[in-house]
């Protein structure tokens, strides 16, 4: 059983390794590696869907969906719930983190927003990929106020 | 068995599974990103490198083990202590050179290839390059300077994976100028 800290430590060599070989510095380039990222985190975020036993992909309701990524998912990945989960209910749903694990070492407070997007694109992706298997197409996006607080917006659609 | 313990063990296996897909992507986009399979190794070295460099900070943290004596208490502590906590498994340690410079890691499995096959085009990857790597940087933050690099591999067709590891020399502290 590989241990939980062996994946910050390789997620964040991961971001600085697709980060570093971009050529382009200008917007264009730092999309294609945010992109490259998320795509990354769907893959693993589909795998991950795939290996969960039958029962547990029976989920009656959208909402069942979300909370066990809230949950479950989230503390399989960073031992931890997610701190808050609202809805509007009619299709978008905010998962808040007020201390999310990757970008903690980062710090607190507003000094490095501009980085922290790199550090969510693979966890936008696999929360993305997850809920694919679970049968819902969606839009997950993410949002820091300050660090380490990170919020994911998702719209998923059966 | 109650549905938390159940909740409890998957939580385990997903967060155990979530290190070996992820570390499975990279590798798939490496392969992608470049053109050949040594460049892909050079890579997963120099990553492991960095991780290691790190790592070995959170292993003396929650690994209690004092300095290292000897090349044979360094492949003890690595096999039994930083194999166990990291990746569950205890590699066996054998072929110890004369010198007592150089010795073997046998890993009856690999956790990091589960679900792995390696396709005639990639033969001459070395998939789980990211752990030479690892041993590598965490052991130059010890004094030590070594070579990890895998001799046999499961992926491969071997029976076992065996990672060779070799003493070159102690690192000194660089002392500044002007001081002795």
């Amino acid at each position: 059983m590989a241990d939980a800290v062996l994946f910050e430590f390789l997620h964040t060599e991961m971001v600085a390794e697709l980060w570093a070989r971009d050529p382009d510095p200008g917007s264009g380039g730092k999309k294609k590696s945010l992109s490259v990222l998320e795509g990354l985190g769907f893959r693993v975020g589909q795998a991950l869907g795939e290996r969960l036993p039958r029962e547990t992909l029976a989920f009656r309701e959208e909402l069942d969906a979300l909370k066990f990524l809230c949950k479950d998912l989230w503390a399989a990945m960073f031992q931890k719930h997610m701190d808050g989960l609202r809805t509007n209910h009619q299709g978008t749903y905010v998962l808040q983190d007020n201390s999310f694990p990757l970008l903690i070492t980062m710090g607190s407070g507003s000094q490095y927003l501009e980085e922290a997007p790199k550090f969510l694109a693979f966890t936008c992706g696999l929360l993305c990929g997850a809920l694919h298997t679970l049968g819902f197409q969606s839009l997950v996006t993410a949002s820091v106020a300050a660090l380490p607080a990170c919020k994911s917006l998702g719209s998923p659609q059966v | 068995m109650s549905r938390q313990a159940n909740r409890g063990t998957e939580s385990k296996k997903m967060s155990s599974e979530l290190f070996t897909l992820t570390y499975g992507a990279l590798v798939t986009q490496l392969c992608k990103d470049y053109e050949n399979d040594e460049d892909v190794n050079k890579q997963l070295d120099r990553m492991g490198y960095n991780i290691g460099v790190r790592l070995i900070e959170d292993f003396l943290a929650r690994s209690n083990v004092g300095r290292c004596h000897d090349f044979r208490e360094t492949a003890d502590v690595i096999a039994k202590v930083a194999f166990k906590m990291y990746l569950g498994i205890t590699p066996s340690i054998t072929n110890w050179s004369p010198a007592g410079d150089e010795f073997s890691l046998i890993l009856e499995n690999n956790p990091l290839v589960d679900f792995v096959e390696l396709p005639d085009s990639h033969s001459s990857l070395i998939y789980s390059n990211l752990l030479c790597g690892v041993l590598r940087g965490a052991l130059e933050m010890v004094q030590m300077a070594v070579e990890a690099k895998f001799v046999q591999d499961t992926l491969k067709g071997d029976g076992v994976t065996e990672i060779r590891m070799r003493f070159i020399r102690r690192i000194e502290d660089n002392l500044p100028a002007g001081e002795e």
